[in-house]
């Protein structure tokens, strides 16, 4: 297909910074293998729980970091600062509404996608790891939703932290232990309600994003399955291997394959 | 394995003592929760299976005996590749050395670091620094009418403030067998899971009476019973249905200058009797759900310090 000398112009302006970048870092290649991938030409609908359940945990930790510029974790000022917050900030009704559901909407959409990966059976070989690395995303996502439940500081805050709590302290041996670290005393204190924000926000996330950046990994490396009644093999191998270099990281960005550029690397 | 055989005595060899150096650290951690014996037995723990790993790997790495790794490989060695091998063991020793030095290095900055953070993040929650609870003047005896029980709130440590405040039952039994003042002092957290029990019965609140923090509102209850999930309990705080696994935690008192003063928050397997003549069970305090007595009593065998 022949080209104007404009749009080839054009063309060659919109990359040369990807190809300054990619000289210099070769994260262009990278993000290309991480994002523009060969998936069964059976997909289906069901297999965008994942990125669902991703986009919802954004949601988390965005509002979250702005809430947490209001928010006071001291129990003589909690429960009022997130009154001040609710009534009085500018959209802070909005932002904190996005959070306390945004926080149940995570934790259905992780059932959701747990339950597509069962049913589609894409739990199987060689996609083990991942389920288990899912499963302690569960987990995470739990003591976040566990740990966040008790910053508002109101009555259904603290009672239901209270059992909460003890439930943890009836398992058999460490238990009584557990819950005497999380309420940093044998009853819940002072310390409780900052132990908590700080698990909430800092500890706890950070496991969150490590454990999805592996998940993630994991998917991008072995592939999406193709759903149960799909006549195409499961586990078939990738077309492209993992980006060595300063190669032809360009296909896809532009879908043509230019020739002449790719003679130039070869020089 | 075989585009570069130099590489291969770099992998460490497998041993066990790391297995035995890290119990040590954990014996010490939890020694400074327990007891200091357990510390001098961790870090008698720590340091010999320290040495012994410290001599297994430099032992691994040491420059001898490359015979085997020839044999595996099916080399003739010529006496022109056995020169080049002893200089390149000789840089290898050196190789190893830096390796083992940087992890070691690398390992005690480490720990130096993560230990006091982690002892600084989990050991203040067992020292008790945080839970301190001083003795709770509850105001004149007068105020506790014999026989009948006066639900009280009280704020168990002025430092903590609001948070800590608490209600407990009590009932002035009037005098024991041996001319001792008795009191029945029930703490109000359900021992299935910690939530409020309520008493069953009609409360007085034009008979209310405060002193200081400290508010008293008499009450005849039938029973005491937890919203939560069901639990029932009798005026001893036995447990009668629902959940419970023993009967409701109480409080030590003492009397001084005439006001009644709480002690010790103790746990209660059963209550046998009534009253001033009732036999308690008396236990540690201990977490809701978590059994004092009967066979369960083993899973949950280390009490926790500081509670």
């Amino acid at each position: 297909m022949a080209k104007s000398a404009r749009q080839a112009q054009i063309e060659q302006a919109a990359l040369y910074p990807l190809d300054w970048v990619e000289e210099r870092t070769g994260l262009v290649g990278y993000t290309k293998w991480f994002l523009f991938r060969n998936v069964p030409g059976d997909v289906n609908w069901m297999q965008t729980l994942g990125a669902a359940t991703l986009t919802a945990f954004i949601v988390q930790a965005t509002t979250g970091v702005f809430l947490a510029m209001y928010y006071k974790p001291d129990p003589n000022s909690a429960y009022e600062s997130v009154q001040h917050i609710t009534h009085e900030v500018t959209l802070g009704w909005l932002v904190r509404g996005m959070h306390k559901w945004g926080a149940s909407l995570f934790i259905i959409l992780m059932f959701l996608h747990m339950a597509r990966t069962f049913l589609f059976g894409a739990y199987k070989y060689p996609r083990e790891l991942n389920w288990i690395i899912g499963v302690l995303l569960l987990v995470t996502g739990m003591a976040e939703g566990f740990t966040g439940y008790l910053l508002p500081w109101d009555q259904t805050a603290y009672w239901a932290t209270v059992v909460g709590i003890n439930i943890n302290a009836t398992a058999p041996i460490a238990g009584p232990f557990i819950a005497q670290f999380l309420q940093g005393g044998s009853q819940i204190g002072p310390d409780t309600l900052a132990k908590f924000y700080s698990l909430h926000m800092l500890i706890i996330p950070g496991g969150l994003m490590a454990l999805i950046g592996l998940h993630m990994y994991l998917v991008v490396r072995l592939g999406v399955t193709s759903p149960p009644w799909s006549p195409k093999a499961a586990g078939r191998p990738r077309d492209e291997p993992a980006p060595t270099g300063y190669g032809d990281y360009r296909q896809g960005l532009i879908r043509e394959h230019r020739e002449e550029h790719a003679q130039e690397d070869g020089a | 394995m075989t585009e570069n055989p130099d590489d291969t005595p770099q992998e460490p060899g497998h041993s066990l003592w790391p297995i035995g150096f890290a119990i040590g650290v954990a014996v010490v951690l939890v020694g400074l929760v327990i007891s200091w014996p357990a510390v001098v037995l961790g870090a008698a723990l720590t340091i010999v299976f320290g040495v012994l790993w410290i001599r297994d790997a430099s032992r691994s790495h040491a420059p001898v005996d490359s015979a085997p790794a020839h044999e595996l490989m099916g080399d003739t060695p010529s006496p022109g590749l056995a020169a080049a091998e002893e200089e390149h063991l000789e840089t290898y020793g050196r190789a190893g050395f830096l390796t083992l030095a940087t992890i070691g290095l690398g390992g005690v900055i480490g720990a130096a670091v993560v230990l006091p953070s982690l002892g600084f993040a989990v050991l203040p929650s067992f020292t008790g620094e945080a839970v301190a609870t001083n003795d709770v003047d509850l105001g004149p005896v007068s105020n506790f009418p014999e026989g009948e029980f006066v639900i009280t709130t009280f704020i168990g440590n002025k430092v903590q403030g609001e948070v800590s405040k608490r209600t407990a039952y009590i009932r002035n039994n009037g005098l024991s067998a041996n001319k001792e003042p008795s009191f029945t002092i029930i703490y109000s957290r359900c021992v299935h899971l910690g939530c409020p029990v309520q008493p069953n019965g009609p409360k007085f609140e034009d008979k209310k009476v405060t002193y200081k923090d400290v508010t008293l509102t008499p009450v005849q209850p039938a029973g005491f019973g937890c919203p939560c999930h069901g639990g029932a309990y009798d005026t001893e705080g036995n447990r009668t249905a629902g959940p419970p696994v023993r009967s409701l935690d109480r409080y030590a008192f003492s009397i001084v200058n005439g006001n009644l003063v709480l002690g010790k928050h103790f746990s209660v397997g059963t209550v046998v009797g009534t009253g001033a003549d009732a036999k308690i069970s008396r236990y540690r305090q201990t977490y809701p759900g978590v059994h004092v007595d009967g066979i369960e009593r083993w899973l949950y065998p280390i009490p926790v310090p500081g509670s």
